[in-house]
């Protein structure tokens, strides 16, 4: 019997169950305009990627448990030691030392506000965010980077004062647990499955 | 990076001069299901070999190693597509090796090229590019290229690259155009010339005779933009035969062809627009130390470098490619450029980044018609043409040959080819396509310098090429 591919680590190996691959047969592609003789053939594809998230991935379990982690470097000989890196990068670009993971919630919560943001009515196949995508890029104080993110209620503005939301029920584990609301934004409206 | 050591900065020097001595492409389009990616390569080989009035076997003996850029395996779903396209060319055992820098390939193809030559490793390198975007329905096709962000931090948020240049496009339009609807409107002017432009190119597969308001008509993508600001997607292929100053002799002797010195350098910055973090503005030739002093209190907004209105990686592209060409001022010293239109916004962007306009000022290029081949508000030839090929929204976008087609295009103009070549009837008729009625030839009388910027994600690698003509070069060897 079919089912979807599942993976899981023991003794830092994969163990892997399930199917990986849908076996979908080639179709031939023929030219109508001559006499339907042979141009090409389909070459169906369904595969399942195993992917690591390494050293990130306390950034998108937290995101599941309500927290917004970023990094610090804390490397006392680096030039731009306490620079705060939210995407959340393991190592610090300039020293290239390990940085610090650090909790940066209550920062998001008081914060953060709209640097800019785009309303997209299209996407690529295998979107699976809600159309229009409000996509807002975030600045909070005292982080040197800006955010993508995408705004869950409302209409995006420059200089928005947002708040995050986390997928904590049901949570998908990528980035999109994390999204954004205008501050002040009641519980009760916030998209199923999401809490501040 | 914020701050440059003095090692980075060093200005690239050439081991001996380096030469383009001919170029060619296949007719572009959306699809070609009656042609496999090597009969598109083999087209754009011959006509490179046609420019030189040599057989494709003739000029071949003088290639020594070869660069093929092809950025997406995906879309072909073939590795190694390289290793096909060498072998079907019938250049093993030869030296090849494939380049993939996003939409910059063309361009990064270019750069590899000319440092073999440069170097002295090779005499003459052949350096060919294409994509084949025709293999995945559209949809499909903006997921693929949306695998170009970074896959956990931006792809899962809609797949699609718009939505990465269209944020800039609101905050460029908020800061610099300062929300004025006529911002937008020159935006769109910039759709209505490069459609224009194509109507008069063979290989373009874009041609429109539409207005500014078609464009704001067009449906939305991206808000700001719509569809009519976006790049065409394309199936084709560019080549280039770059050689040192012998061989470009030898290869040229009996054509109409010029040999033209070649200079390319290269940029880049984050791919994530995320990871951006303030610094200083890399300051080019013709530009001041306190020129960006006020740049935030005449932009409120703007003050943040290069924020989201910049792309870094073609100021450090222009700024190496410049002081290694000897060009002090870009509107000064270029007769004809082609930039990387993506969008309509990142063609204003670019406009600051290499210095045509200062920053927060991009958009005077196209308002002063110093862009067009015909200024429309003088009648009198523009200042500095720009994409009279139609670019990347009226010609073309087959991500791994644009930099190269290009090229192409800028070196017509320096060999006085232009009409030439894209007024040839077999040609039009070839391809399948109509001459229009009023065919316009687009040469830019007396071109003896030109510059094409070659651009990736959202800015991640840049490339500027710049081509002159040997009796019209800025600095003395």
């Amino acid at each position: 019997m079919s089912m979807f591919g599942q993976v899981y680590v023991k003794n830092n190996q994969y163990k892997l169950k399930g199917n990986f691959h849908h076996l979908t047969p080639n179709m031939p592609i023929r030219n109508a305009d001559d006499g339907w003789r042979l141009m090409g053939v389909t070459n169906p594809r369904d595969m399942t990627y195993i992917h690591s998230y390494g050293g990130e991935a306390i950034f998108f379990e937290s995101l599941s448990q309500g927290k917004l982690m970023a990094t610090r470097c804390d490397n006392k000989k680096c030039e731009y030691k306490g620079s705060i890196y939210q995407p959340f990068r393991i190592y610090c670009p300039d020293c290239l030392s390990r940085m610090t993971v650090i909790d940066m919630t209550d920062v998001a919560k008081k914060t953060s506000k709209v640097h800019t943001f785009m309303v997209c009515e299209r996407s690529g196949a295998f979107n699976s965010l809600d159309k229009p995508i409000k996509f807002i890029n975030v600045e909070f104080d005292g982080v040197c980077t800006i955010l993508m993110s995408y705004l869950a209620v409302g209409e995006p503005k420059i200089g928005m004062k947002v708040v995050p939301i986390f997928q904590k029920l049901n949570p998908t584990y990528t980035i999109q647990d994390l999204a954004w609301v205008p501050k002040g934004t009641k519980a009760s409206e916030l998209p199923q499955g999401f809490s501040f | 990076m914020i701050k440059f050591s003095k090692q980075q900065l060093k200005v690239p020097k050439l081991m001996r001069p380096v030469y383009l001595v001919t170029a060619g492409q296949s007719k572009f389009d959306r699809a070609m299901p009656d042609k496999r990616t090597e009969e598109l390569c083999i087209d754009a080989f011959t006509m490179a070999a046609d420019l030189l009035n040599m057989s494709p076997a003739e000029l071949k003996r003088y290639i020594h190693t070869c660069y093929y850029g092809h950025f997406a395996d995906h879309f072909g779903d073939q590795l190694l597509g390289e290793a096909v396209i060498h072998d079907r060319l019938g250049l093993d055992p030869l030296g090849n090796a494939g380049i993939k820098t996003g939409g910059a390939t063309g361009g990064s193809t270019l750069w590899e090229a000319m440092k073999t030559v440069a170097s002295g490793y090779s005499d003459c390198v052949l350096a060919m590019g294409w994509e084949r975007m025709d293999e995945v329905p559209t949809d499909e096709g903006n997921f693929l290229i949306s695998c170009a962000a970074d896959k956990d931090w931006e792809s899962p948020l809609g797949h699609i690259y718009t939505g990465y240049y269209a944020v800039m496009a609101q905050k460029y339009w908020q800061v610099f155009g300062k929300a004025e609807d006529s911002f937008r409107r020159t935006l769109a002017e910039i759709s209505v010339k490069h459609h224009n432009y194509a109507r008069f190119n063979p290989f373009a597969h874009g041609p429109m005779k539409i207005t500014v308001e078609d464009v704001l008509k067009s449906p939305v993508i991206a808000d700001p933009l719509r569809a009519l600001d976006a790049c065409l997607m394309s199936v084709g292929a560019a080549c280039a035969i770059v050689c040192d100053e012998d061989t470009a002799v030898r290869l040229t002797k009996n054509s109409k062809n010029t040999p033209l010195r070649l200079y390319v350098a290269a940029g880049s910055h984050t791919l994530r627009p995320a990871d951006r973090r303030d610094m200083e503005i890399p300051l080019l030739p013709n530009e001041t130390e306190d020129q960006y002093k006020n740049l935030g209190k005449e932009f409120p907004g703007g003050e943040r470098y290069p924020g989201f209105t910049g792309f870094l990686g073609a100021r450090m592209a222009a700024w190496y490619g410049y002081r290694m060409a000897g060009i002090t001022d870009p509107m000064e010293d270029l007769d004809v450029i082609e930039l990387h239109d993506a969008f309509t916004i990142s063609d204003v962007q670019t406009y600051e980044d290499i210095g045509l306009r200062p920053y927060g000022c991009g958009r005077d290029f196209v308002e002063s018609g110093d862009c067009y081949h015909i200024n429309p508000k003088t009648k009198k030839p523009g200042r500095l043409p720009s994409n009279l090929s139609g670019g990347l929204i009226g010609c073309m976008h087959a991500v791994g040959a644009t930099g190269i087609m290009q090229t192409f295009e800028i070196a017509t103009h320096l060999w006085n080819r232009w009409a030439e070549i894209h007024g040839d009837e077999k040609l039009w008729k070839k391809f399948n396509r109509k001459k229009p009625s009023d065919w316009t030839d687009l040469q830019v009388k007396g071109a003896k310098r030109a510059l094409a910027i070659s651009h990736a994600g959202v800015g991640s690698h840049v490339t500027a090429t710049i081509l002159m003509h040997p009796d019209h070069l800025l600095i003395k060897e």
